[in-house]
Order: structure tokens, then C-alpha cells, then sequence
């Protein structure tokens, strides 16, 4: 058994009592870093030598009432971190070795004594469902190589399933934290728009990026969360609302819980086990008492192109400032600045992220603006309207995470589109600015994870955890850890 | 709207400040036709009289002074910059 099998709360007994101390933490993460990582490739950047010298201060010290108290954790890498390199798993930024500051959730994480071990994998800036889009070696999934981990989060996703950290932060625009969760068979919540703080989270598209926590537990995220949650005047998006304590809402208690299964959720194209796996998860929360009901959200097929076209006419804009003049790799073949833009961000970007700019300028621009760009905020308005409609009604919705589980390496780089279409489930709640989270809720045929959503309204991420830990309590699937290596 | 042209893609690209080989204007031909034909199912929506979204929240403006304060150095700024000179970015000839 391994440390990491342990909740935070149960490590903190552990520390408190000097069963362990944070450089056996500390060890046992470096330890599995070096037994795995050959195969799952979910770290950019290790930290080791300061995350060791970090251990020992931490262990010389009396106070240990910190909230993450010697927590080896991940940090995704599009999300700044002060002297050490953040690339978003970009060429262009392969040489950013020294960022100016530390973005506010990992101050945050740093005042409550986390220990760093090193910046994760993702698709690079944060376009993709599958980590097949990093310019580095892509992230596989820990349950089997063969297959993806997901994305963007996909590195996220994967040193916390592999057991390589306690947790890790991710970022979802589309669903970048709750699919590569539902993948790896891990938890990932993705906060409502504005709880948490995108100071220093590299922007890709600013009216739907949130940061969150991966864990292996609810218990574990509900902590994570009260850590990074909170108004921060550095980003004038994020809220000012109270932050609740989301640990104590996790009470085991759904009775009378009112869940709404949208019938679009387990239509035609999502596959026969994943149905199977929801509609067995919804017969638990039956036995603990709450009850549910089919409803429609109408508008959720057009989310994908309305995501599409918003995402990436808002990425067009933030990845402007990729020029080649402040930071990042200039290209060596220019010979005016124009031409230095130009082929730096050529040589700089891979393929994914240029259809996505060039696909964006195309909808801003002169001519087609109202057609595609206008015409997508407003549909994005009827998105967010039939989520409004049916929390006048049910406490949470309640669907899977994705259609299918993770899908096989190289299977669906060819087609953009079908690429695209694997996140029309978690897509329709970034448009709509609420909370969901993916938590396990059991295996394929073959053995890989499928992940139940949970869906609740803006700020009730108390409901959407009391729902997913009676869940998780009633159930063994959590538990489950996987054996890393290609089995098909 | 009728297909994307070559023509199109390579005056994107140019706002873009993107420079794209022959095979990969074509490429781009292909790929943004198909998802903006993808996209035109919006087409199928009456919008009329729906306000576009410009927040999900009920966000309003956020104001601060504007007083300056020290929140880096020129040195530290300058320090992952490709090329610099006597504390400035220095890029390539903007003239021809």
C-alpha cells in the first residue's frame, strides 16, 4: 500500500503523530515518479531538489497546522510558477525557465505548505481531449498506455491516478479537468466560473477558464478547493462571495436530493456500458434516498460549435501576446519584426493551436462577426438558460462525464471534428459558468474508468460534493488502482 | 456561407500573423470549411431577441485607482526576453 492511498486528512494524522514525516511523502513520490514515469510521461518539469530541501524545512518546523501540510502536489503547467519553467507544453515556450511570479493558487497552495514536485503535462495551451497536442512526449493513461489520458488536463489527470502526487491542479475551458478525470478514474472538479482565481493561469479562453483540483477522493478535492477558492483582486473575474467550508457539507446525506438526468445525456452516441455505469450509479442514489427524474437540456447539441466558435475567437485574442519580443523562442530566420512575429509563432505553435487561432480570427473578423461569433454568444445564452430552468427544479443534474472511456492512442487525431465532438457532455458547463465534477463510477469491459458528472448551480459546490462523497461512500470504485502498462 | 477559400486561409493567416506553407493553406481549406460548415447548425436557432452573453455572472465593472506601484523590476522584466539592449526589448527593423 502506498502513502497515497491515504486521504490528506489521514496523512496529517500520520504527520502529527510522527509516523511519517514530509520527506517520506516526499520520497515516495520521486519513488513512483521514477518507477512510472518512462511509461506515463505526466510531468514536464521535476523540482526535485527544491521540493527536498522544502521536506526538511517543513520537517524541522512545530507548527504543522497548516490546511495541505507537506502535500507533494502537481501544478498543470499553463499555470505560472515563479523561477521554475512553464511551458504549457508549447515549443514557444520551451525555454521559459523563469516566470516573474507565482500564480495566486499556488501562492495559496504555498501558504498552506504544500510541497511543489513539478509542473505537469497537458496539450499545449490548453487545446485538445487527449494530451496527444503537447508538443513534449504525450501523457498515457496509467490504466492502460495504449489508450489516452485525456485533455487537456491530461498529466493532471494521470500523476494522481499513477499515484505519483496527492493531488494536482488542473484548468478546464471545455472540460479539460472533468474528462481526463473520468479517464483516469480520478476526482476533478471544475468550480464555477469566478470561484477561483486565474491570476497567472496562461489564458486561453477567459470567459470560460477555471482552475481546479484532481484528487483520488472528494474528501481530498473539498479540501483542495476551500484552499484555492476566494475573490482576488489581481483578477477582476473572480467572484466576491463567501467560501464556504465544502468539507463539512460532505454529511453522506442525499435524502430528498432532487437530481435531473437530462435525456440528451444518454442519447444515442454515448456508449451502451457508460448508460449502464449511470443508470446503476443512479439506482445508489435511489438507495440513499434521493430521487431523480429525466428532463432536457434542448439546447445542449449546439454547444459543441457554439464552444468551438467562442473558444477559439477568444484564444485568437490571448495568444496575440505570444510575439517573440518579452519571452518565449524568437525565431532565428526573420527579417523585420513583422516577419519575426510571424515565423516565431509559426515555428512556435503546433497544429492544433494554429486551425484554432486561425479559426477564431476567421470569426472575429470583418464580415462573418455577427454570423459566427454573435450568433454563438447568444446561443451560448440559451445553453445557459436551460441550466437556469431546471435548477428552479432539482438540486443537481446528474450524467456521465463522457461519452465513451478513453479512447486509443492515435484513434481519433485524424478528424478535428470528432475529436471535438468527445466533449459535448462537459462543454454545455462551461457555457453556462456552474460547477460540475467527474468522480469514478466504474470500469469498462476492458478495465478502463468511466466517470459520473455531477452538475449544480453557481456557487453550490457544497451540493455538487455532498451529492458525489454519498455516492463514493455507497461505493467501492475509487479504490481501485491501476497497474500501469499496455494490457490490449 | 459557400466553402472557404485558399484565399481566405492566407489572409487569415496574415491577421493571424501566422505564416503557412502551401500544404498547410490547403490543409486549413479543408478543416475550417468542415467545422464552420459543422457550425452553421446554429443557423437552426431563432436568436431573435436574445441579448448575446457578455458574462455568465452578474459581474459589473471593477475599478481601482490607478496609482502606480513596483511590481517587478526592469531587470527581472527584461531577464526571458530573446534579445534586449540598455534595459529595452530590442526586435528587428520595423522599416523595410
Amino acid at each position: 500500500m502506498s502513502l497515497f492511498d491515504h486521504s490528506i486528512k489521514e496523512i496529517e494524522a500520520k504527520l502529527h503523530n510522527k509516523e511519517i514525516t514530509v520527506s517520506d511523502l516526499v520520497d515516495e513520490s520521486y519513488k513512483r515518479i521514477h518507477e512510472v514515469e518512462d511509461e506515463v510521461h505526466a510531468f514536464l518539469t521535476l523540482d526535485e531538489e527544491n521540493a527536498r530541501r522544502k521536506a526538511k524545512e517543513l520537517d524541522a518546523t512545530e507548527d504543522t497546522e497548516a490546511k495541505l501540510f507537506g502535500i507533494p502536489a502537481g501544478i498543470k503547467d499553463n499555470i505560472v510558477t515563479k523561477g521554475l519553467r512553464t511551458t504549457c507544453a508549447s515549443q514557444f515556450l520551451r525555454n521559459f525557465d523563469d516566470p516573474l511570479y507565482d500564480a495566486t493558487v499556488v501562492e495559496k497552495l504555498y501558504a498552506e505548505k504544500i510541497v511543489n514536485i513539478g509542473k505537469l503535462n497537458m496539450d499545449e495551451f490548453a487545446m485538445g481531449s487527449s494530451n496527444e497536442n503537447s508538443s513534449f512526449t504525450p501523457t498515457r493513461n496509467p490504466w492502460n498506455t495504449n489508450h489516452v489520458p485525456g485533455g487537456s488536463s491530461g498529466g493532471s489527470a494521470a500523476a494522481v491516478a499513477a499515484g505519483e502526487v496527492l493531488f494536482s491542479l488542473g484548468s478546464d475551458t471545455g472540460g479539460s479537468i472533468r474528462q481526463p478525470a473520468a479517464f483516469c478514474g480520478v476526482v476533478g472538479l471544475k468550480p464555477t466560473y469566478g470561484l477561483v482565481s486565474r491570476f497567472g493561469l496562461v489564458a486561453f479562453a477567459s470567459s470560460l477558464d477555471q482552475i481546479g483540483p484532481l484528487t483520488r477522493s472528494v474528501e481530498d478535492n473539498a479540501r483542495v478547493l476551500e484552499v484555492i477558492a476566494g475573490h482576488d483582486k489581481m483578477d477582476s473575474t473572480s467572484a466576491n462571495v463567501e467560501i464556504p467550508s465544502y468539507t463539512e457539507a460532505l454529511t453522506g446525506d442525499v435524502k430528498g436530493l432532487k437530481i435531473a438526468v437530462p435525456k440528451e445525456y444518454l442519447a444515442e452516441g454515448v456508449n451502451p456500458e457508460v448508460k449502464e455505469a449511470i443508470l446503476e450509479a443512479l439506482k445508489v442514489y435511489e438507495s440513499l434516498g434521493a430521487t431523480w427524474e429525466e428532463v432536457s437540456l434542448p439546447h445542449s447539441k449546439y454547444a459543441v460549435a457554439t464552444y468551438y466558435l467562442l473558444s477559439s475567437s477568444e484564444a485568437s485574442a490571448n495568444l496575440a501576446r505570444f510575439d517573440g519580443v518579452r519571452y518565449g523562442v524568437r525565431s532565428e530566420n526573420a527579417e523585420n519584426m513583422i516577419d519575426m512575429f510571424k515565423k516565431s509563432r509559426s515555428e512556435g505553435f503546433g497544429e492544433e493551436v494554429k486551425r484554432r487561432i486561425m479559426l477564431g480570427t476567421f470569426a472575429l473578423s470583418s464580415g462573418y462577426y455577427d454570423a459566427y461569433y454573435k450568433k454563438a454568444q447568444k446561443v451560448r445564452k440559451l445553453i445557459k438558460n436551460d441550466f437556469d430552468k431546471i435548477f428552479e427544479d432539482y438540486d443537481v443534474v446528474i450524467g456521465p462525464t463522457t461519452p465513451t472511456p478513453a479512447f486509443k492512442v492515435g484513434e481519433k487525431m485524424a478528424d478535428p471534428l470528432t475529436m471535438y465532438a468527445n466533449d459535448i457532455l462537459t462543454i454545455p458547463v462551461n457555457l453556462a459558468g456552474v460547477p460540475g465534477i467527474s468522480i469514478p463510477c466504474g470500469f469498462s469491459p476492458e478495465g478502463l474508468p468511466i466517470g459520473l458528472q455531477i452538475i449544480g448551480k453557481h456557487f453550490d459546490e457544497s451540493t455538487v460534493y455532498r451529492a458525489a462523497h454519498a455516492y463514493e461512500q455507497a461505493t467501492d470504485h475509487h479504490t481501485k488502482r491501476p497497474q500501469i502498462g499496455g494490457a490490449n | 456561407m459557400a466553402e472557404i477559400t485558399k484565399e481566405q486561409v492566407k489572409h487569415v493567416a496574415n491577421l493571424a500573423r501566422l505564416e503557412v506553407s502551401d500544404e498547410e493553406a490547403e490543409m486549413f481549406t479543408n478543416q475550417l470549411s468542415s467545422i464552420i460548415k459543422f457550425a452553421e447548425q446554429l443557423n437552426e436557432i431563432d436568436t431573435e431577441g436574445i441579448e448575446p452573453t457578455t458574462h455568465v455572472l452578474d459581474l459589473k465593472n471593477v475599478m481601482r485607482k490607478d496609482e502606480p506601484r513596483q511590481w517587478t523590476t526592469r531587470e527581472e522584466a527584461l531577464k526571458n526576453a530573446p534579445d534586449h539592449k540598455d534595459g529595452q526589448f530590442r526586435v528587428p527593423s520595423i522599416l523595410e
